[in-house]
């Protein structure tokens, strides 16, 4: 169908992010934020941050999920409208990483969420944050 | 006039963490605010009893992600004391080092949000472009841009060398003509000034009353550094001056920032420069003798404090964080009460806060909705009439001081 072709066209053109700290230790926060400055600058890609969850259509998580912040991560994807997707930025996203075994941790976002891209590193820089968002983008082409 | 209840966060715009405040309106002004922590809250201090010494480096510099390099050296000074450790001068000074450019970017880096907190977007965007001089330069020294791993028991795991050293002189020509600029922007700059002048008053009495630390600490002219006052790394040999200011208020403490950063870039050159040669490590025993002992840092947003109880083993018996943030917050319904609802977001920034260094207990909620809370007597005592209550009566169980 054409029409879900320029769907997909516009919705790889202009990706809005939504950030949730899901219990980290603020570096990959930073670094997603850095991603925004004028060094690394995503914005020229129509990629944006948003503050509310209903504007976004990918969910940036950073960080173990804490026992905490397991339910408040749930309503934060739920409120989102379709199509959505997860990506785990970091590798305490992604596995928990050093925080595995802590009795606060249930472990990584992919206990709790479907997650679509896992971005490792410790923190993952803006460059592989980048890397990742733009891979996620080109599976949508599929 | 009626009054309101707003809920901010755990997820807001305006916040960077996970935590959440209660704020009480009366028209504009805000009534009484509450904070609540403990979203953050991983279990880190339990984790550090069940990992090695050399383990727990690494787990502790992840406590936060922007003063990683500040809890990680607080606690190898800890270890390094029971152990009776004599360190290498050289590594004192890469570490005094690393700590003086983790505080440039920290710096740096809370000058942008101060500055995306009140709209002023510009700023955001130079102070951060300006933060990558000194993230490259971590990269070189360090190898990670954050979470850095310099440190081990008994020293340091990376040399550097002169060419590093060099790059880190270039880096800071650029670093100082930038902040010349931001101190005459805190200064001069007029829209600057109104916004923030008058705004999160905290007087030097009330920083004395609820021991908050650091950059809020000095704005309100406390003039204490732990640099200063109990110096540890190679501060001892450094001249600095500590900056202190008048204003107490969110200004003061952009002005204190923004100085801070030249005493840095001063500290950088003179470590360079009177750094001597010789090993970085000492060799260190994997298993610590049984000890206590307490370790003190300025970190970038004010004093780090680290306990360590070791029995012997490889493994410490208790690790004991009281991060920066968490003396800060005693005071922020302080700051908050009587400002406008507009000014919390800069109100809140303006301490820097940090909640994953500060998230270090946690609140029982009842499923129910209800809370209940525990202080270390009351749940002695409620342990003890449970009990008693299934029959199990421990007869001369003192319940408290002067009772029974």
């Amino acid at each position: 169908m054409i029409v879900d072709r320029i769907v997909t066209w516009a919705r790889m053109k202009s990706p809005w992010i939504v950030h949730f700290n899901s219990g980290a230790c603020n570096a990959c926060d930073i670094e997603v934020l850095a991603a925004l400055t004028p060094r690394y600058d995503v914005e020229r890609f129509g990629i944006l941050l948003k503050g509310s969850p209903r504007h976004a259509d990918v969910l940036v998580c950073s960080g173990p999920v804490t026992l905490q912040q397991k339910e408040r991560l749930k309503t934060i994807y739920e409120q989102m409208s379709e199509p959505k997707f997860v990506l785990a930025v970091g590798t305490c996203a992604s596995s928990a990483g050093v925080f595995n075994g802590c009795y606060g941790v249930c472990g990584g976002v992919d206990t709790v969420l479907p997650v679509s891209a896992y971005i490792p590193g410790c923190p993952a820089r803006p460059e592989a944050i980048i890397d990742g968002v733009v891979k996620l983008l080109k599976s949508l082409k599929k | 006039m009626g009054k309101f209840v707003i809920p901010v966060g755990p997820q807001h715009p305006a916040l960077e963490e996970p935590e959440s405040f209660s704020l009480m309106l009366e028209g504009e002004r805000v009534a009484a605010a509450n904070v609540t922590l403990g979203y953050n809250h991983r279990g880190i201090e339990k984790a550090c009893e069940s990992r090695t010494y050399i383990q727990d480096i690494y787990l502790l510099e992840r406590i936060c992600g922007i003063c990683s390099h500040a809890h990680s050296t607080c606690y190898v000074q800890t270890v390094e004391d029971v152990a009776g450790l004599e360190v290498p001068k050289r590594a004192l000074y890469i570490r005094s080092l690393i700590g003086e450019l983790e505080r440039v970017h920290s710096h740096l880096l809370w000058l942008g949000i101060a500055g995306h907190e009140i709209g002023f977007e510009s700023l955001f965007m130079y102070s951060w472009k300006d933060r990558e001089v000194v993230m490259d330069i971590l990269e070189l020294l360090t190898g990670n841009r954050v979470n850095y791993g310099m440190n081990t028991v008994g020293g340091v795991r990376r040399d550097i060398t002169p060419e590093q050293a060099q790059d880190v002189l270039k880096a800071l020509v650029i670093l100082e003509e930038k902040t010349k600029y931001y101190i005459q922007l805190a200064n001069e700059e007029v829209t600057l000034i109104d916004r923030l002048q008058g705004v999160g008053r905290l007087s030097k009495e009330d920083v004395l009353k609820y021991g908050a630390t650091g950059p809020v600490m000095r704005a309100a002219g406390v003039s204490r550094d732990i640099r200063k006052d109990d110096p540890y790394a190679a501060y001892g040999e450094l001249d600095f001056e500590v900056i202190t200011d008048t204003h107490a208020d969110v200004l003061g403490r952009t002005v204190v920032r923004v100085k801070e950063l030249m005493e840095s870039y001063k500290m950088i050159r003179q470590i360079l420069k009177q750094m001597p040669d010789g090993p970085i490590t000492v060799r260190a025993p994997k298993k610590i003798p049984a000890g206590e002992a307490v370790s003190r840092y300025e970190a970038p947003r004010g004093e780090d404090i680290h306990y360590l109880r070791s029995d012997g083993t490889d493994k410490p018996d208790r690790v004991k964080v009281r991060a920066p943030t968490l003396a800060n917050l005693a005071a922020i319904s302080n700051m908050l009460e009587g400002g406008y609802l507009a000014d919390v977001p800069i109100v809140i920034a303006a301490i820097d806060p940090c909640f994953s260094c500060t998230d270090r207990a946690i609140k029982v909620v009842n499923a129910s909705g209800g809370e209940s809370m525990f202080d270390w007597e009351g749940l002695r005592r409620y342990s003890i009439d449970w009990y008693r209550k299934q029959g199990i009566d421990m007869k001369g169980t003192k319940l408290s001081r002067g009772e029974d």
